[in-house]
């Protein structure tokens, strides 16, 4: 009848000078609460990198006489053998951010009720929404920045102990020129930004269950899966679902980069990344709109969830 | 289309009722635990809500808190609690029992996170509260006794700036000295005339003194509404003298029990003078209400609506 904001009984609390909304931060306090609780996201991955360091401190034990040996080789070669533990360390790092983010995501809205404290979060004005956003970034986009940073600075320490060591016998630069930090960088980043966006469906679905089944998530999440690739497997003695999810969690690197036969998988020029190629690729939008769904389904359920 | 003077008046009448519910109903399966509720608790009251255990009291509170969907009508400070509840709980605090507070979080994230998300909170007051108490900053929750969590909850509740507070069991499993210190606090340090509590506890004699209001709920109805007042003004048990008995029997009490061999009655509207001639008038306790109401409301299963005794007395 009176479409005047003012005069509607709802909108009488919005306009009231008591409110400060504008100082509160529901979103930034909801993530920083995530980190708080799960102190996991941050220290799993130091303790790995703390092990690869030290895995590569004994490793060089006798690297100088290597070296020269190496040094000796055509320069791909050089490249992959010089290379090769720092790409591995970024490996190991990566692989390990992905294991704590699905692990992450299938407690994160399972936790809460569990412990009954969803009570207490929904007693304070933050809204569903906000809440599994600041779920769904920590693996989205905490995970990677965090593991970004570790694998840069521990390359970085890596490279500064090879020199130590490469020092006495004139071959400190030589580590420096074959692996290029600034560039593995740049490589490292955009490895990074494939992977979460091409992982994003898999840790959405991991949200959904967690807020969805009262126990055992982890089932859950992956016994529905292979009961289908399996059902498929026996009824139409095809695998179009089981390569499907083998796409969904191997699949990103042959979009996104080109590997060059002879040197394996190591990627080590800017110019083997195809942006252009896995941007366009439908699989990534494909996934995006299924991650989008199931967050969107998780918010929308956790209304309705109370403590279990 | 009504005059916009009525429509006003309406919005008036609307305004001042923290909570408005009609023919709230709730049913799980084929259980219904609420069973078309009609609800009005206005600004500056202390509503008590008793009932034996699953009566329908924390439904009633989930609906009102926006925790669970509902049929039928309600408004929280003239809000949709189930379709606006991030926006309610600026103005709404609940504690709904002393375990919820998260285990592994420290009393300053705690400080911090409500700081941080809830524009009401001042957290100066929250500090001082605790200054109060001996809970350590530094502490996390789980460090600490089942009083001092409640002390804390509290401590944060209190610091919010709510129009309507909601208490569902909230000294459960506290000693006295935390119940009595709980109820102190809240009465002194937080009440006023512009606020509203709800509070549903099964230690009904501890809150006689704090409310304004008492209900009854028994099998999802209100089977009892009164004010304070009306339960002092209306109500009477008489210890009654041996040779009166039959005479107060026939005053229809509403209740009778043996106390040390005599029979102790209760009248609802019965002339106070009539009856201390037949013996000797007793306070009164909720829970001796309580008991007479619940006995009988089981005497008569599922009665009708508009037959229940004391059914749809407003609230004053």
């Amino acid at each position: 009848m009176n479409t005047s904001p003012n005069n509607t009984p709802g909108s009488s609390g919005v306009s009231d000078p008591g409110y400060n909304s504008a100082t509160t931060r529901p979103l930034y306090w909801s993530v920083r609460r995530e980190l708080w609780e799960n102190r996991s996201i941050y220290v799993a991955p130091l303790i790995v990198a703390v092990v690869v360091l030290l895995g590569f401190l004994i490793s060089t034990i006798g690297m100088p006489e290597r070296r020269q040996a190496v040094l000796l080789r055509d320069a791909a070669y050089q490249r992959a053998a010089i290379g090769e533990p720092y790409d591995a360390a970024a490996m190991i790092l990566i692989l390990t951010a992905f294991i704590i983010a699905v692990f992450y995501c299938l407690d994160a809205l399972q936790g809460e009720r569990r412990d009954r404290s969803i009570l207490f979060w929904k007693s304070l004005p933050v809204s569903d929404l906000t809440t599994v956003l600041s779920k769904a970034s920590i693996p989205l986009v905490i995970l990677p920045v965090l593991i970004f940073g570790i694998i840069v600075f521990v390359q970085f320490l890596m490279l500064l102990w090879s020199s130590a060591i490469l020092l006495p016998s004139g071959l400190a630069a030589t580590t420096w020129t074959r692996f290029n930090l600034f560039q593995q960088s740049v490589i490292l980043l955009y490895s990074l930004i494939v992977i979460v966006l091409w992982h994003a469906p898999i840790y959405a679905w991991a949200l959904l269950i967690s807020g969805w089944a009262r126990r055992a998530t982890f089932l859950w999440a992956v016994l529905p899966l292979l009961a289908i690739g399996v059902l498929e497997k026996i009824a139409f003695d095809t695998s179009h679902f089981a390569s499907m999810l083998k796409d969904r969690l191997f699949g990103a690197a042959d979009t996104a980069f080109a590997f060059q036969q002879h040197r394996g998988v190591a990627i080590d020029s800017l110019v083997q990344l195809r942006p252009g190629r896995y941007f366009t690729t439908p699989g990534l939008w494909i996934g995006i709109a299924f991650a989008a769904a199931f967050v969107a389904i998780a918010v929308r359920q956790r209304r309705y969830r109370g403590p279990i | 289309m009504q005059p916009p003077a009525v429509q006003i008046e309406r919005r008036v009448a609307e305004a001042m009722a923290t909570i408005e519910a009609r023919g709230l109903r709730k049913t799980f399966g084929t259980t219904v635990a609420l069973d078309g509720i009609n609800l009005r608790v206005k600004e500056g009251r202390i509503l008590g809500l008793v009932g034996p255990n699953g009566a329908g009291k924390t439904t009633a509170l989930n609906a009102i808190l926006g925790l669970t969907p509902y049929q039928g009508e309600l408004k929280v400070l003239g809000r949709d609690p189930w379709n606006e509840r991030n926006q309610l709980m600026r103005d709404v605090s609940f504690i709904a029992d002393v375990a919820v507070l998260p285990r592994w979080i420290r009393v300053t994230q705690l400080l911090d996170y409500v700081a941080g998300v809830h524009p009401r909170f001042d957290r100066t007051k929250a500090e001082s509260f605790l200054a109060k108490t001996t809970i350590k900053r530094t502490s996390k929750v789980r460090e600490l006794s089942k009083g001092m969590v409640a002390q804390l909850h509290l401590a944060l509740v209190m610091a919010i700036d709510a129009k309507l507070l909601v208490l569902d069991e909230p000294t459960l499993g506290l000693d006295i000295l935390y119940r009595k210190q709980f109820y102190d606090s809240l009465l002194n340090d937080y009440f006023d005339h512009s606020r509203t509590i709800v509070v549903t506890t099964h230690q009904v004699e501890e809150i006689q003194e704090v409310l304004t209001d008492l209900m009854f709920i028994d099998r999802g109805r209100i089977v009892l509404e009164c004010s304070m007042e009306e339960f002092d003004s209306r109500y009477v048990e008489v210890m009654v003298n041996p040779e009166h008995v039959t005479a107060a029997r026939a005053l229809k009490p509403i209740h009778e029990r043996p106390v040390f061999g005599r029979s102790v009655l209760l009248f609802d509207h019965v002339d106070r003078d009539q009856l201390a001639a037949l013996g000797e008038l007793r306070r009164l306790s909720i829970a001796d209400l309580f008991v007479a109401v619940m006995s009988n409301n089981a005497n008569q299963p599922q009665p009708p609506h508009e037959v229940t005794a004391h059914q749809g007395t407003p609230a004053r």
